[in-house]
């Protein structure tokens, strides 16, 4: 699916320049894109550098394993193919509380680390597995609490009352989570039967 | 008081993760270092997955193909009760999360961040996260080459997301 959505944004982005005379435009574009995501990827390496020493602390302390067992009972729901007290489970919470508070590049290093972690139980390792796209499920929704950067945004743009979004906010997202968790568990019974 | 919690978490969890490892007497500054290695490993496996998405949706977007999209759509959003002026947000929001923020930017210029329009992107641009940034970096980072129905969960949950900011804007600001 993903090849196919990566192929129709460059062949319709393409195509319609050529008819519309944008074609310069594209080009620089692109160019400044790779430019600008290999940027991206260094300025993540900091921050992904410090949340991973963190979590090695975490985990060589065994704050892990305690954060694993106390959502036990909602991760055995969500997760069912993921032993109960796995490591996976402190990063999956560090990043889903992470994005509550809306601390968005604290929340990537903890999503990769989990990642890591699902893929080491991951029967096949080219294809994703059920609690990958759990995981990526609860991510995308991304419940969210207190939504920082548009916070920021409204008080930079004159807002008299900036946070004055964050209960409507809370309703969509909630609304948002709880369809992609059910959408999920159709679709891995349809897929992993 | 949400906003206190969110200014004190980081550096809470910087003193509290220490703290308990201090006593449990795991070697500080050592299995920091060691943990902090990994970083670097990780930003580099996800550089090529990031250039792969990044330059697909620039090549849309500038080509103008993105606003063409969205006013090939507008009729449908007038007949569902969406302002029109929000659905290039609700297109962008998956796909460049800087891209939509630079859209909301614009609708606070135009119409004000505390009008029902600048409301409503406000609540758009902060329910969801951007779909195709963590399908891209998250399955890049351990060569998950098969997302299998990954997108779509995460594509229709977005859907849901902006339609249920649509109904509780309406419900809370009209």
């Amino acid at each position: 699916m993903l090849n196919m959505i990566w192929f129709a944004l460059l062949a319709v982005g393409i195509t319609y320049a050529l008819f519309t005379g944008n074609i310069g435009a594209v080009t620089t574009a692109a160019f400044s894109a790779a430019a600008n995501a290999v940027k991206l990827s260094i300025e993540l390496a900091g921050v992904l550098c410090l949340w991973m020493g963190l979590l090695k602390l975490a985990e060589r302390s065994g704050m892990v394993n305690i954060i694993a067992k106390v959502i036990a009972p909602i991760a055995g729901w969500l997760f069912p193919s993921v032993p109960r007290d796995d490591p996976a489970f402190f990063a999956i919470v560090m990043n889903l509380a992470a994005n509550f508070l809306g601390l968005g590049n604290a929340a990537t290093p903890f999503g990769l680390k989990a990642m890591e972690r699902l893929q080491q139980l991951n029967p096949d390792p080219t294809a994703a597995s059920a609690p990958m796209i759990t995981f990526l499920a609860l991510n995308t929704a991304c419940i969210t609490f207190i939504p920082t950067l548009v916070i920021s945004l409204r008080a930079a743009s004159g807002s008299a009352n900036p946070t004055s979004i964050i209960s409507a906010t809370i309703m969509a997202t909630t609304c948002g989570t709880i369809f992609a968790v059910i959408f999920d568990r159709l679709l891995r019974r349809h897929y992993f039967r | 008081m949400l906003n206190y919690i969110s200014l004190l978490a980081v550096p809470l969890i910087l003193l509290l993760i220490p703290l308990y490892a201090l006593i449990k007497k795991v070697p500080l500054y050592e299995t920091f270092v060691d943990g902090a290695a990994e970083g670097w490993t990780v930003a580099l496996k996800i550089m090529p997955f990031l250039v792969g998405m990044l330059v697909a949706i620039a090549v849309f977007r500038s080509s103008g193909a993105f606003a063409a999209l969205a006013n090939l759509l507008s009729p449908f959003c007038r007949a569902l009760g969406i302002p029109v002026d929000v659905l290039p947000i609700a297109l962008m929001r998956p796909l460049s999360g800087s891209g939509s923020l630079a859209l909301t930017a614009e609708v606070f210029e135009r119409y004000g961040p505390d009008s029902f329009i600048g409301m409503l992107a406000s609540v758009m641009q902060g329910s969801t996260d951007t779909t195709f940034y963590i399908l891209a970096v998250y399955f890049g980072s351990v060569g998950i080459k098969k997302y299998r129905y990954a997108p779509a969960v995460g594509l229709a949950a977005d859907a849901i997301s902006f339609i249920s900011a649509v109904i509780v804007c309406r419900i809370l600001y009209s």
